[in-house]
């Protein structure tokens, strides 16, 4: 098995999404596309990613990584396969700011590894919050980039508190990167520095498949 | 205190030369501040070279640091060939959506006229206002956006990273047009009066791009534009590690090079001695809540880090700092650097023995 994790990684480094898709061809002739996520996809966007928080590989391998495995999870595991996480309820968005790599990375790992998300796009706080009470969300991911952007944070937690009891609210992006105690100040749930992180956080609250 | 033995600009002409100056210099790198100091809004503040220019010598003035920087916002360039620019309150303006939406926009592109643009005229116009009143006592800092990083801003990321991965004629034509508008941005910037240039590169970042990717492709950007400019260059990662690339660096002939608060200074410095100043690397984000021990600590550990022997600039990590970053700290710093910063650094012998 950890051949096999060792190619699929390396064709992600090297961008070599006709490699990747070789590779996923093979294992399916004797596992499911579930398998594939768990053992395969979800092991490989966690290494590459705390790869990219200790500087061993780039944000670029990280996005041509997750963008591949999405493509190739889009393939193997549609929407309408009634295979995907549809929980917890959640939802992604760029607040306040015009820095959409990161959203977009989070957004295709989280869809690689079997999620089903929302994608709100660049929003501010007030539809923010209209959208996340509407939707009856479990999760929300916000991606920021700007520092000024990251303290918008404080205001969608106040006005979301009184009326979400179950609401987490998850963030990520360089100010967090690079101040540790801002998630925490902004009064954030959690905090994610990898786009991986978003996967693990979401499995640790996940009631279970929708179709089961 | 006694009167400094060095002006700023030969303080920092004399780092950059690898030799120890009177005392580190120090750059803050302070580009909305200036907005305060004037009592303006962000977006009033940048609407005239005659505010940011009046806004950079009262900063020069409070603080005591080394140098102007005539740095408005990063999508000024952007602004110039016609992309959108997003005022803020609190924060740097940012670029709106990507003004090249589709590859064959790329060949006709025309590139704006630096000197006649409003957008440029107005950073050309500050650059020659702080030049004559300054004269030769500090330098004054130009900034342009690497050929091979403002795509981000023309393009978006996204497209961008997809555009180096597959379709490197596409880039290679992006790349001729973005060269030939920062060499002339670069000059213009020197010819009103700017000292050097700082070479905003943070795409070349090993954080950002796998080195061997860069080898390709941002590296021989870089070796084409820098031979160009008729001015010394830092390049800056902008809060991107430098250390993997710092032998790449050296030979794209820049002077300086601009590094993250993530690296361990000592090591970048190391690499550099002798060839590259490192300029560095104070947390810009951290910064907004540091009280005055960890000011002095931040500071201490920068300069026995980094300014052994010269060839140290103290800045910020990103080459902008906050505006939430408040006057005191800013203060604190700069108090910090001239107890700490004089040369020999005797402390830090005597912290050695």
């Amino acid at each position: 098995m950890p051949e096999i994790v060792d190619n699929f990684k390396n064709a992600l480094l090297s961008s070599d999404e006709e490699g990747a898709s070789a590779i996923l061809d093979q294992y399916l002739l004797k596992h499911t596309p579930l398998q594939f996520v768990e053992e395969i996809v979800v092991k490989t966007l966690d290494d590459i990613g705390s790869g990219w928080e200790n500087g061993d590989y780039a944000l670029s391998q990280v996005y041509m990584s997750g963008r591949i495995c999405e493509a190739l999870l889009d393939r193997a595991l549609p929407d309408q396969s009634g295979q995907r996480w549809h929980k917890p309820k959640m939802a992604i968005a760029l607040l306040s700011d015009y820095h959409s790599l990161g959203k977009k990375i989070v957004y295709s790992v989280m869809r690689a590894g079997g999620f089903q998300l929302v994608d709100y796009g660049r929003v501010e706080v007030e539809e923010l919050v209209a959208r996340v009470t509407e939707d009856r969300l479990e999760v929300i991911m916000i991606s920021v980039l700007m520092l000024s952007s990251a303290l918008q944070v404080k205001e969608v937690v106040r006005r979301l508190s009184p009326r979400s009891d179950n609401l987490k609210i998850v963030v990520g992006g360089a100010p967090f990167r690079l101040d540790r105690q801002l998630w925490q100040e902004v009064g954030a749930d959690a905090v994610g520095y990898t786009a991986s992180d978003a996967l693990h956080i979401a499995s640790s609250l996940q009631g279970g498949k929708a179709d089961e | 205190m006694s009167e400094p033995k060095m002006t700023s600009l030969q303080r920092v002409l004399t780092t950059l030369g690898h030799e120890e100056p009177d005392r580190v210099p120090l750059f803050l790198l302070l580009t909305m501040h200036g907005a305060k100091e004037l009592g303006l809004s962000i977006k009033d503040y940048f609407s005239k070279g005659e505010y940011v220019a009046e806004g950079q010598l009262r900063l020069l003035e409070k603080y005591g640091h080394d140098c102007l920087y005539s740095f408005f916002y990063a999508p000024v360039e952007i602004e110039a060939w016609g992309g959108e620019v997003l005022y803020q309150d609190d924060g740097p303006p940012n670029s709106g959506q990507p003004f090249i939406t589709d590859p064959s926009a790329i060949s006709k592109l025309k590139i704006p006229d630096v000197k006649e643009t409003p957008a440029l005229a107005k950073v050309l116009e500050a650059t020659r206002l702080m030049k004559k009143e300054i004269g030769d006592k500090a330098p004054i800092i130009g900034v342009v956006m690497s050929p091979f990083s403002l795509p981000v801003m023309q393009t978006g990321f996204d497209a961008y990273l997809e555009m180096i991965y597959k379709d490197r004629p596409l880039f290679n034509s992006l790349m001729e047009i973005n060269e030939a508008f920062c060499v002339k941005w670069a000059n213009a910037q020197l010819e009103a009066g700017a000292t050097a240039i700082c070479y905003f590169d943070p795409l070349s970042s090993p954080t950002i791009i796998p080195r061997e990717l860069y080898l390709q492709t941002g590296y021989h950007v870089a070796k084409r534009t820098i031979s160009r400019i008729n001015g010394a260059t830092a390049t800056h990662m902008a809060s991107g590690r430098a250390l993997p690339i710092i032998a790449d660096l050296t030979a794209t002939k820049t002077a300086a090079v601009g590094i993250s608060a993530a690296e361990n200074i000592g090591e970048v410095k190391e690499a550099c001695r002798g060839k590259l100043t490192v300029l560095g690397n104070l947390n810009g984000i951290e910064m907004i809540h540091w009280d005055r021990a960890e000011v002095k600590a931040a500071v201490q550990n920068a300069i026995a880090g980094a300014a052994s022997g010269g060839g140290f600039i103290l800045s910020d990590n990103h080459g902008e700092i906050p505006y939430q970053v408040p006057d005191e700290v800013l203060l604190a710093i700069s108090e910090a650097v001239n107890h700490f910063g004089n040369y020999p650094l005797d402390w830090l012998v005597k912290d050695d023995d």
